[in-house]
């Protein structure tokens, strides 16, 4: 007769009841839990320190990183309330182009602009948006995916804010290069732990709710056209930054600032690190944009890449990278013998 | 039973396409009252709850609540003013604990208003909620998952959800189907007990025994039209409503 | 002056409504928004090109086994990849999206990008008509435009199937209850729409040449012309496609080509701001899921 195993999965003593109420009894059993959660803050935050030993080109890839993990979040905080955004470069672009033109057109300085041009940027995106909000879903996707691509060549045949050659010669952000490198770090914490924040409280379940069933949500005599619109100005302020403050970063804006792989690829951090839980946007922008700086070589190659990892991962592991990794670390599997 | 008219509806129509759903229905509803809505499928009742709700707006017709013309306002808004709703497909917040399922009604500007902005912390006014449709603050319901919760229970769950609301008027759209006879024989009480403290009461239902325990007016749909309208044993004794159930004897 | 307004307006016209309706029409029937669109577009072109030129075949063929393969490739689309995500908006879009994206940006890295890629005209030459030269091509555009129409109406109307796609379209419960098929119908919408993508293809292709951007600028064109018309109204696309073919003409004359572009994002501030779901539109949020 032949033993036959099946695969056992037991949470780990220390989950106690709920999914979110622990049991500690020893410095163990809290490192476990703090672990996780303080690595990658650790990280970001000595990772720029380091800028001797690892050189300019990865701190580079570090900004790059946050800026793609910010665009990720938002997507993220989109998708939680249930909208699905094609077009995070017409967040990006709006906060980009903004910003631009202030520095360009009155001087003003980036301490001035970049804000301006974030609140403006979000507040451009969000008043396009909404008449979108009242209709069925997929319009959402179609018309973020449209306005990028629109906004793009209508700057190219108006020639306006600098069209095919942008706005060049901005000013600096600022001289000092740890400005430069924490900004964008401490951003992302704002947005990371503040949309935690946000989608935990009582306000982040009325979001949700409005994803998963927004009838009855409505029965619940809440105006759920006002909390999208709010979702979106969030989400379009947490875009519109890395716009404005790449401007100044590069010193110029122009046409790129709108295009298509700003859309790609926090879309696919997003959904190959796992939607829903901002941490898994933070874990896919930690693996594909070093990976893809890596990969420069093969160029436009990566962008098939991943529309390949977007197709695997939605079709096949919808989770998501984080959420199978927490399975693992949250419980063990063993085989046990099938009586 | 108070004197005032609680709902007016008068004349309301729907078509979809070409076929007509509800057809210049008109009745009112006092305050205190429980209505039962009957009728075979495909009547119109859910379309009616609809109209009155405001998830669907009325080809023709009005609708007066408490003295306000709500005729084709959205959904939200009417909840505001205080109808609450169930839906036939009992579609709760699957991957929310049960009590957590309440938290959003309690977020939205009517409960804020009426509880006078201060209400203590959410988490407690659910489970009191749900103590209120029966179950009990220390069993293992109010923090389930909604997902692993029987049939019954999440049927409970949605009225509970309305009554978060504190609402004037509940509509109940097939509260009782899919209930076994023990989970029916626990909610008739809650209903009761609702509706003795001065709740008004719309109930749409197939099962008739029970509801006629509880409503003391009941109107029938047919086709889209009101074809019968009085107390239980008046109505079910007229012709037009065996006609509609049972049909009509051929002559051979 | 007007005469040339009114043909060029009409060829331009036509193009659109070619170009839009494949989207449209697998939108209206299945709910599903074909993001691959633009992709299916290229690749019909240079699954032609690579027919002619690396096979010889004779061009009639080419077109045949061209739209047949394209057909083909949307149909597999459905059973392969989408049928395991119905029903879940967020993974149908992306996989839509993530599909088309790859295969405009794999054709590009590919190389396919000199000025050597063009599709032959069919007939070489034109006439003119009321003072105006047309060329052979557009006008076979305009034919093969208004023969799709009326082959669209008797289908949807008079066939088995086209009125199976009307019953889906309108009330899906129903319609399954009826023994209409669901999945079926939405691979077989899928495979339509990418089928007149390729038609569409091959027949304005060979007024310039093939390259990238093309596709990029089919799928904004099936989408902004959705959006004024009503992604799920044919009548719509057609009413939209004379509006902006016109607006187009008439900018370009009298303003410059590049503002042809502007017309279409005016036209969808314009619908957004005062009907969102289109001229003949009928998708509120609420009515279609109570």
């Amino acid at each position: 007769m032949t033993i036959r195993y099946r695969k056992e999965r037991l949470d780990r003593g220390i989950k106690v009841r709920t999914e979110d109420i622990f049991a500690l009894s020893s410095y163990k059993e809290i490192l476990y839990l703090v672990l996780p959660r303080a690595l990658p803050v650790l990280f970001l935050l000595i990772f720029p320190l380091l800028k001797g030993l690892v050189g300019l080109y990865w701190e580079k890839v570090l900004i790059i990183t946050c800026i793609t993990a910010l665009l990720a979040l938002s997507w993220d905080l989109l998708a939680s309330v249930g909208l699905i955004s094609l077009g995070q470069a017409l967040f990006f672009g709006a906060g980009a182009y903004l910003t631009g033109y202030l520095n360009h057109s009155f001087g003003w300085p980036p301490l001035v602009t970049i804000p301006l041009g974030t609140l403006g940027g979000a507040l451009f995106c969000t008043l396009f948006l909404l008449p979108v909000l009242r209709i069925r879903g997929v319009y959402f996707a179609i018309v973020t995916l449209t306005l990028p691509l629109l906004l793009v060549r209508v700057i190219e045949a108006t020639k306006i804010l600098g069209g095919t050659e942008g706005l060049s010669g901005l000013s600096r952000l600022s001289e000092n290069i740890w400005v430069e490198l924490y900004i964008p770090v401490l951003a992302l914490f704002l947005c990371l732990f503040g949309f935690r924040r946000l989608i935990n409280m009582d306000y982040g379940l009325v979001l949700q709710g409005i994803r998963d069933n927004d009838l009855a949500v409505m029965s619940g005599a809440i105006n759920i056209h006002k909390f999208k619109a709010q979702a979106v100005f969030i989400a379009a302020l947490a875009g519109a930054f890395p716009g404005a403050f790449m401007t100044h970063y590069y010193q110029f804006v122009g046409m790129p600032a709108f295009a298509l792989d700003f859309s790609i690829l926090p879309l696919t951090c997003a959904v190959l690190g796992g939607v829903g839980n901002f941490a898994g946007p933070l874990l896919g922008a930690f693996i594909l944009v070093p990976l893809s700086e890596i990969l420069r070589a093969f160029g436009t190659l990566r962008v098939v890449f991943y529309s390949a990892i977007l197709i695997v991962c939605v079709v096949g592991l919808p989770e998501g990278i984080f959420h199978y990794l927490e399975r693992k670390y949250h419980q063990f599997e063993r085989l046990v013998k099938v009586a | 039973m108070g004197n005032r008219a609680v709902l007016e509806v008068d004349k309301v129509s729907r078509s979809f396409g070409g076929v007509v759903a509800v057809w210049e229905v008109s009745f009112h509803l006092q305050e205190g009252e429980l209505l039962g809505i009957i009728g075979p499928n495909g009547s119109g009742k859910t379309t009616l709850v609809n109209l009155l709700t405001g998830f669907v707006k009325p080809d023709s017709g009005k609708v007066i609540y408490l003295g306000k013309n709500i005729t084709g306002k959205m959904p939200y808004k009417i909840a505001e003013l205080g109808i609450a709703r169930t839906f036939q497909m009992a579609k709760p917040f699957y991957k929310l604990p049960a009590f957590k399922n309440l938290i959003i009604p309690l977020y939205s500007p009517r409960v804020k208003k009426l509880r006078g902005g201060r209400y203590g912390k959410r988490d407690d006014v659910a489970i009191d909620l749900l103590e209120e449709v029966g179950f009990e603050r220390d069993s293992f319901v109010p923090y389930k998952m909604a997902s692993n919760l029987p049939h019954g229970y999440v049927k409970r769950l949605e009225l509970a959800r309305c009554l978060s609301l504190r609402p004037d008027l509940i509509i109940l759209d097939e509260l009782f189907s899919g209930m076994s006879m023990s989970e029916v024989a626990s909610t008739l009480p809650i209903i009761e007990r609702l509706n003795g403290e001065g709740l008004s009461i719309i109930m749409i239902e197939h099962r008739l025994r029970e509801l006629f325990r509880l409503a003391t007016r009941v109107m029938v749909l047919n086709f889209g039209r009101k074809i019968a309208d009085g107390p239980p044993d008046e109505v079910m004794e007229s012709d037009a409503v065996k006609a509609a159930y049972l049909g009509t004897e051929h002559d051979e | 002056m007007i005469s040339y307004i009114i043909i060029y307006g009409l060829v331009n016209s036509v193009t659109l409504a070619l170009i839009a309706i494949g989207f449209s029409l697998t939108f209206g029937i299945s709910g599903v928004a074909n993001f691959a669109y633009g992709g299916f577009y290229l690749l019909s072109g240079y699954l032609t090109w690579m027919l002619l030129n690396y096979l010889k075949l004779p061009l009639v063929l080419a077109v045949f086994l061209t739209v047949g393969i394209v057909a083909l490739i949307g149909f597999l689309t459905y059973w392969v990849i989408l049928l395991r995500v119905r029903g879940i908006p967020l993974s149908e879009v992306i996989a839509t999206f993530a599909l088309g994206v790859g295969i405009l940006e794999l054709f590009r890295w590919a190389g396919f990008v000199t000025y050597e890629f063009t599709l032959p005209i069919f007939i070489k030459g034109g006439i003119e008509i009321a003072g105006v030269p047309l060329d052979y091509q557009r006008l076979f555009i305009i034919g093969i435009g208004l023969a799709l129409v009326i082959f669209l109406y008797i289908f949807t109307h008079h066939t088995r199937i086209g009125l199976s796609f009307r019953g889906i379209a309108q009330n899906e419960h129903t319609a399954i209850s009826l023994g209409i098929e669901s999945d079926w119908t939405a691979a077989l919408s899928l495979s339509l729409g990418s089928a007149m993508a390729g038609l569409a293809a091959i027949a304005i292709l060979p007024l310039g040449i093939i390259s990238i951007n093309v596709g990029y600028d089919v799928l904004l064109i099936a989408v902004a012309i959705g959006i004024v018309g009503g992604l799920e109204s044919v009548p719509g696309i057609l009413v939209a496609s004379l509006i902006l073919g016109y607006a187009q003409v008439i900018t370009g004359l009298y303003l410059s080509p590049e503002w042809m572009m502007v017309v279409y994002l005016a036209a969808i501030v314009i619908v957004l701001a005062i009907k969102p779901s289109g001229l003949f539109g009928k998708f509120k949020q609420l009515e279609e899921r109570v």
